[in-house]
């Protein structure tokens, strides 16, 4: 595998590790008891799309592992988005939207890779993500219609999240080889497809888009620059097996 | 994850002397009788009050014990040494809700609101399983529950899956087949650190020292004296004595901790010639007294619960809007 592609699945994987992992902290806390059991299915399809991507990287059965149990937080490839804590529902679920929509067409473009396991994966990823964004939509139009206070709070929410939402599209070393090779058209193309399809729903949520071109996007994450939120997830992930350094299975 | 229905000493003093006072015998005598032929009873058919009081004190205990049942587990979500665990963690814990959810609907076809319930569970009001009141302190913990409690669970489920009340036994056909699996995936995870290295076990056996005692509380205390529970069992609210289950769960399961070389810390744990368990003192004392509220997590485990229901309030009531565009699913 060429350094850029392994660059490349390893940053795709990691936002979906991430964000999965944050996602399952709203097991047993969310605003009812339905959406509880929504972001933990949405927690389990993101980090087993990782878990995925991971094995891809390299096919020794405890690399997946070491990839995500071992690894220095510098060489974490994930962009600030998703390293953000979970906070309020509201923040949670607009991450949700805005990450998800990207996500879904991501792995739409991907169906056309000429890297025959990523298109594999893809068409059955984006099958799981259509459930995901249609989560996402039914709640960003209610809750934006909702109320004084939910509209409120979907807004600045919105207004929050866009600048970090703007680095999942960071460039990342090699990008031009991995367009040129046909294996992803591209962030610039996915931010492109993925603003047209998100600025209607918004709209019908009855809330504004704030000047895109104002924004100054959350970057760092693709190059190894993380939030100051990663290093303690991390450490809170590896509780039980950094107590344990001579474990080798659990 | 539930071990039995709990009457508390203040609730079994205001049981009235006569729970049947006042009911219409003739359709008393006909419920009654369809009880006994197996039938079973739907939210419309007719009940009497004592009946319908108890089998909502029933399911809503259980369900509250699955909603509260989730926090020890789900402390570990987030540190769970593996992506097989990780995966397998959160499912299980987002089953428990599930089941809270099943449950709750199950209750609301007796007339109780969620809302009511779930207020009644925040304010103290209504109980829910004892077990829940202990903190989940390491990795091993989340083992022994998934395969120990949940193990209990099942004892207790499947028997009151054949009780009389429809809604409940047809929630309960599901809960336990998924409860099935929990104990899997917590049976594998026990075994791994059974036959792993020396301080993998040792956390083990610690675990299973500290949760002997409530592992021992689950099923409430001895209640075959007790003149209220022949009315629910002839009704097929209750279906068998907390000493019963209690012993087939120890039958089943202790044999199983004892193969892996492990065992509880109680050395009169032992089955004697009649093939009943027997066992040291559990301290009733202090089931009573965690169970009223003062064990080492009640107050956590509602301050988790109370946090979620104020920080989601303002989503529940914008989704009550009546001038809601959004009806149906986009799909």
């Amino acid at each position: 595998m060429t350094p850029e592609l392994y660059n490349f699945i390893l940053k795709t994987a990691d936002d979906c590790f991430i964000l999965g992992h944050r996602n399952s902290e709203w097991t047993g806390f969310g605003p009812f008891m339905e959406e509880d059991i929504a972001f933990a299915s949405m927690a389990q399809d993101k980090i087993g799309h990782a878990w995925l991507l991971y094995k891809m990287l390299d096919e020794n059965p405890t690399a997946a592992e070491t990839l995500a149990f071992k690894r220095a937080e510098k060489d974490f490839k994930c962009c600030h988005f998703v390293e953000q804590p979970i906070g309020e529902y509201d923040f949670s679920l607009m991450r949700h939207f805005l990450f998800d929509h990207a996500d879904q067409l991501r792995y739409e473009m991907l169906m056309n890779s000429s890297f025959e396991p990523l298109a594999h994966f893809a068409k059955k990823f984006k099958g799981e993500l259509k459930y995901h964004t249609m989560h996402a939509d039914t709640f960003i139009l209610q809750l934006g219609n909702g109320n004084e206070e939910s509209k409120a709070r979907m807004q600045s929410a919105l207004n929050f999240c866009l600048p970090l939402a703007l680095g999942i599209f960071e460039a990342y070393e090699g990008e031009q080889e991995i367009i040129a090779q046909n294996i992803f058209a591209g962030e610039k193309v996915l931010q492109a497809k993925w603003l047209e399809k998100i600025s209607p729903i918004i709209k019908d949520a009855g809330l504004q888009m704030p000047d895109m071109a104002s924004l100054q996007a959350v970057n760092g994450g693709r190059h190894g620059f993380h939030s100051d939120y990663l290093q303690p997830l991390l450490k809170e992930m590896r509780e039980v097996v950094d107590a344990f350094p001579d474990a080798k299975e659990w | 994850m539930y071990g039995n229905g709990y009457t508390s000493p203040e609730e079994a003093a205001k049981q009235k002397p006569d729970p049947l006072a006042g009911e219409d015998l003739q359709q008393l005598a006909l419920f009654e009788e369809r009880i006994a032929k197996g039938e079973k009873i739907e939210p419309q058919d007719w009940m009497p009050k004592e009946y319908r009081r108890q089998l909502i004190r029933m399911i809503e205990q259980h369900a509250h014990s699955e909603v509260i049942g989730a926090l020890p587990e789900g402390t570990w979500i987030t540190r769970a040494p593996s992506f097989k665990r990780k995966l397998a963690l959160i499912a299980k814990v987002q089953d428990e809700i599930g089941h809270a959810h099943l449950l709750y609907n199950a209750a609301e076809t007796l007339g109780k609101s969620r809302e009511a319930m779930i207020n009644d569970l925040l304010s103290g009001k209504s109980k829910y399983s004892n077990v829940f009141n202990y903190p989940a302190t390491t990795w091993a913990d989340v083992t022994v529950i998934g395969f120990l409690i949940d193990g209990a669970a099942i004892v207790n489920q499947v028997i009151n899956a054949k009780g009389s009340y429809g809604p409940y036994c047809r929630a309960l056909e599901r809960i336990c087949y998924e409860e099935s699996f929990h104990l899997k995936q917590g049976h594998d995870a026990l075994v791994h650190l059974a036959v792993g290295t020396k301080e993998q076990r040792a956390m083990l056996q610690d675990a299973l020292n500290r949760w002997y005692r409530p592992i021992i509380h689950f099923f409430g205390p001895s209640d075959k004296a007790s003149v209220h529970g022949t009315l629910l069992m002839k009704w097929k609210v209750k279906m068998a004595s907390n000493d019963d289950m209690r012993n087939q769960f120890l039958d089943q399961y202790v044999p199983k901790i004892r193969e892996l070389g492990l065992d509880f810390p109680d050395p009169k744990l032992n089955k004697n010639a009649e093939g009943i368990w027997e066992f040291s003192d559990p301290n009733w004392d202090e089931f009573f007294a965690t169970i009223n509220g003062n064990g080492p997590c009640n107050a956590e485990r509602l301050a988790v619960r109370r946090w979620a229901e104020e920080h989601g309030r303002w989503v529940r009531k914008a989704l009550m809007n009546p001038n809601q565009k959004q009806v149906l699913p986009l799909s």
